[in-house]
């Protein structure tokens, strides 16, 4: 699956990082590190992260299948 | 017919039959492309790319890929929606011929359009000597290619690495050759780290913290040349102080070159300084007024910024892509009275040894700085920036729950020194000069000439200096 983390949004408040603890790190204080294209087995974990952050900087593909084509 | 329902009419079959194409096939392009179909864009959408890849995301490369944590083709960009495009991926755009409305590719292929997107970004500026620049070992970064190659070279326990250049990309690998237990040396012309876009005084600070986490920091000198050894690898470097260096790896981190060249002859304000637009991402043509078709988002365009006395500015910051990609697109596809225009609040991160800067505004505008909260000494602290009694930008080290603060205060084009916070206020607020080095001197020779006397002949011209 793809992720990408706004940084620009990202506070820093690591919600999410207990929830995804293999996908989502924190570098430091609040410098956070992400995993941009995990194993689809933790969807579920990354979803739930995604869910928990308080600035909803967490973007998730839409799409089912790996992109679309290209 | 009523020329409103004449207008209406064509604005449906330009949506149903329309040829839209992006060239560009990164972050920019591809949210364009996404905007594009949720708007109603049901014609031919065609995006060209030069790099083989679909699009990913570039800010990783400099962290975690280099870190060796994540694969350097794992930045896919996430997927909005389908975009149903046909995608030329490999080849890039050589040329565009404004009369017939065609883009040229590289393998002689032209892409007909109705409405165009440049989103071809920049590049990695080469080390100066090519000779030097072809020797096994001296990398730039850029691509995921670049990220591939440089990581596996870090990965193989180089004796000593040599960073050219302290910006933000220059002192994040020298943040990663340090926690990967690396040697690493990293020159900088300026006075400090960062100083192009932080100023000196904030260039002091970086330069504390790389020295700390065991950075060779030389400032104020220059690399003046690499040599290999026999078998063509990069092994010593001469700085202009006249020390030389036993180096194994070097990266010129330079900053970078906008992909411009191939609009050269095609009668648009485009050039080193990247490419023209209005707040609208309408590119103006060579004589400034704008064009109705051709368009451009992301690193590449320069357009007049309403909080900055409307300069032109270029924002080669990730958001900066996103939002653009997506206004261009809604304006390819909507009239007049429905344009939006593409105004935003410049913001950027850096995480380099395991503090997290972030930024807002545009810092070099400003001439002085003062510390409004935290601790420098901490590494954790606020800090604004002002011209002429009004706050401009704004900088956290460790501190971003604060800056929506302060952005929100740029926007309101509030005093300087700001009001400070509630709470948390830095000992002794006291404005400061914010040390940003000098304008570049002037060039000798404009690359923009005027000519013609009659008022129908006047026009500008592109002139290419020779290089």
């Amino acid at each position: 699956m793809r992720i990408v983390v706004d940084l620009n949004r990202c506070q820093g408040y690591a919600q999410c990082v207990p929830l995804a603890p293999t996908v989502l790190k924190l570098n430091g204080e609040e410098a956070l590190m992400y995993d941009p294209n995990p194993s689809d087995s933790l969807r579920q974990q990354v979803l739930r992260a995604a869910a928990s952050c308080p600035v909803q900087a967490i973007i998730v593909d839409r799409l089912d299948e790996k992109g679309d084509k290209a | 017919m009523k020329t409103a329902a004449l207008v209406a009419d064509v604005v449906t079959e330009f949506k149903t039959n329309g040829r839209i194409v992006i060239v560009g096939a990164s972050l920019a392009g591809l949210r364009a492309a996404e905007t594009l179909r949720d708007e109603g864009f049901n014609g031919k959408l065609t995006i060209i790319g030069d790099e083989k890849e679909e699009p990913y995301d570039r800010p990783p490369l400099s962290k975690q890929v280099l870190k060796g944590w994540v694969r350097a083709d794992h930045t896919l960009l996430p997927r909005m929606r389908k975009v149903d495009a046909d995608w030329r991926l490999g080849v890039a755009a050589t040329g565009l011929d404004r009369a017939n409305k065609q883009v040229r590719l590289a393998n002689g292929d032209q892409v007909p359009y109705d409405r165009m997107l440049i989103a071809t970004g920049t590049r990695a500026r080469p080390w100066f000597n090519p000779k030097e620049a072809a020797l096994a070992g001296v990398f730039t970064l850029r691509t995921a290619g670049d990220a591939g190659r440089l990581q596996a070279a870090l990965a193989a326990k180089p004796g000593r690495v040599l960073i050219i250049g302290a910006g933000f990309i220059g002192s994040e690998m020298a943040s990663v050759c340090r926690e990967l237990g690396l040697a690493v040396t990293v020159a900088e012309r300026a006075e400090g780290p960062l100083v192009g876009a932080l100023g000196g005084v904030i260039g002091d600070i970086a330069a504390e913290m790389q020295r700390e986490a065991g950075v060779d920091l030389r400032t104020g000198v220059s690399v003046q040349s690499l040599e290999g050894d026999a078998s063509g690898h990069v092994r010593r470097a001469k700085l202009s102080d006249g020390t030389t260096l036993d180096v194994d790896v070097v990266v010129a981190s330079l900053g970078s070159i906008r992909n411009t060249e191939w609009l050269e002859g095609a009668g648009l304000a485009s050039g080193r300084w990247g490419v023209a637009c209005d707040a609208g991402c309408r590119v103006f043509d060579v004589n400034g007024v704008v064009t109705d078709s051709i368009f451009v988002a992301g690193d590449i365009a320069r357009a007049p910024h309403v909080l900055y006395e409307y300069q032109f500015l270029v924002l080669e910051h990730w958001d900066n892509a996103v939002f653009g990609g997506k206004v261009a697109a809604h304006n390819m596809v909507s009239l007049e009275p429905d344009r939006r225009p593409h105004l935003p609040l410049p913001a950027f991160w850096s995480g380099q040894f395991g503090v997290n800067i972030k930024g807002v505004g545009v810092g070099p505008f400003a001439d002085e700085i003062v510390i409004t909260q935290g601790s420098v000494k901490d590494r954790r602290f606020a800090a604004a920036y002002g011209r002429r009694g009004r706050i401009v930008a704004a900088v956290t080290f460790n501190h971003g729950k604060w800056l929506e603060y302060y952005g929100a205060l740029i926007e309101r084009s509030a005093p300087f020194p700001p009001p400070p916070p509630g709470y948390d206020q830095a000992n002794g607020m006291k404005p400061m000069p914010a040390r940003f080095p000098e304008p570049g001197v002037p060039t000798a020779y404009p690359d923009v000439v005027l000519t013609g006397h009659d008022p129908t002949e006047r026009s500008a011209e592109y002139r290419q200096k020779k290089r």
